[in-house]
């Protein structure tokens, strides 16, 4: 049985493409099969994120009017097997397609992948309902900001009202040390106010800007980095290793100032 | 002593830190947002609701509380109108109406 998974969050630049690139990564390396497929028509990225920018050939468009097959449309990593990309077309708006349309075509290559993860636009309008149109699962992507945890809690109420029933959180770019000093909501405070399950969380790194920056998601990196973990953690809840702990971010990101500074308080 | 020396030197412990304020905010916002109804739609629930009170009990209008909530996902609304004291003629004046009606 294949599993088909939005990604989404409502609101834009929490991180949906990244995650989406890196947990590819991530559940191709466990040795599934992946396909990632971005729904961002018009503002299409996952492919630029994930470095497969120069072999797009044809797009979700063209496989849907007929022009050419689905197979033809699949970009295949090379540098990790089991992986490719369905890219969005560039050169239309979100309205090019319907609901179902996309869930036909999202539906058809589930066959041969045991996942399939929809990189969702960000909004509540057609590419949304597009991006959700065929999954039964879905992943929310947060961040520890009021603006990304309201418009969160939208979404879970459109994903449920939509019959969407497996709804898990992940929250991105948690900052320790601001959560230390009471200047951000911390990971328990956004699970009490959104009340989903949680699946992963992302401590906020430089790396993942400098892996954009070359299209080389972190987890295929050869030196072990934090964020990375968190990805390949996710990866492994994913594959129902629901006992994988979370990552300690409050302990790693400690240092001398805080130690000293808790030895007073006793 | 020295503790507090430090924090106030340092800042450390500031009292009415952005991320309880961030939660409150945010509480209250993400009530309003899953039952879809306005503040103004509030208000003037809160007032209807008020007038009907006030004509069999006399209500403390500084203490009254009338809010939106949201728990494990289910939204409730909380009212409390604390009550001064019970009108009794307005009671009685209805009972006659009744009476009268009957007859």
């Amino acid at each position: 049985m294949s599993r088909i998974i939005v990604i989404t969050s409502g609101k834009g630049g929490v991180g949906k493409t990244s995650v989406t690139a890196n947990l590819g990564m991530a559940l191709a390396r466990l040795g599934r099969k992946v396909a990632l497929v971005d729904a961002d028509f018009g503002l299409r990225n996952l492919d630029l994120i994930l470095g497969l920018e120069n072999r797009v050939v044809y797009t979700a468009i063209e496989v849907i009017a007929g022009e050419c097959r689905l197979e033809q449309a699949l970009v295949k990593d090379k540098r990790q097997a089991g992986l490719v990309l369905l890219p969005a077309a560039q050169n239309r708006n979100k309205d090019a397609v319907t609901p179902t349309q996309m869930k036909d075509l999202i539906s058809n290559l589930a066959k041969n992948y045991d996942y399939v993860l929809v990189d969702s636009p960000a909004g509540i309008e057609t590419g949304f309902r597009n991006a959700i149109a065929a999954a039964t699962e879905a992943l929310i992507i947060t961040t520890p900001e009021v603006a990304a945890v309201r418009d969160a809690d939208r979404v879970v109420g459109l994903l449920e009202a939509h019959e969407i029933k497996t709804i898990r959180l992940i929250i991105n770019r948690l900052r320790p040390e601001m959560i230390r000093q009471n200047e951000m909501l911390s990971m328990e405070d956004i699970l009490d106010l959104l009340v989903i399950p949680l699946i992963g969380i992302i401590p906020d790194d430089e790396r993942i800007i400098v892996s954009s920056n070359r299209g080389e998601p972190l987890v295929l990196d050869s030196k072990p980095s934090l964020p990375g973990m968190a990805f390949e953690n996710i990866a492994k809840r994913l594959e129902g290793k629901e006992e994988v702990p979370f990552l300690d971010l409050m302990a790693h990101n400690d240092n001398l100032i805080n130690r000293i500074r808790r030895l007073f308080k006793g | 002593m020295i503790n507090e020396l430090i924090e106030r030197l340092f800042n450390w412990s500031n009292t009415n830190s952005s991320r309880d304020e961030a939660k409150r905010r945010l509480k209250l916002v993400i009530a309003h947002d899953r039952a879809g109804i306005s503040p103004e739609m509030i208000e003037s629930m809160r007032q209807e609701i008020l007038e009907v009170i006030a004509r069999y009990l006399e209500i403390d209008q500084d203490e009254t509380e009338f809010t939106l909530e949201s728990d494990q996902r289910i939204t409730a609304l909380y009212a409390n109108f604390p009550i001064r004291k019970v009108k009794r003629q307005k009671l009685l004046v209805r009972d006659e109406e009744s009476e009268t009606t009957k007859t």
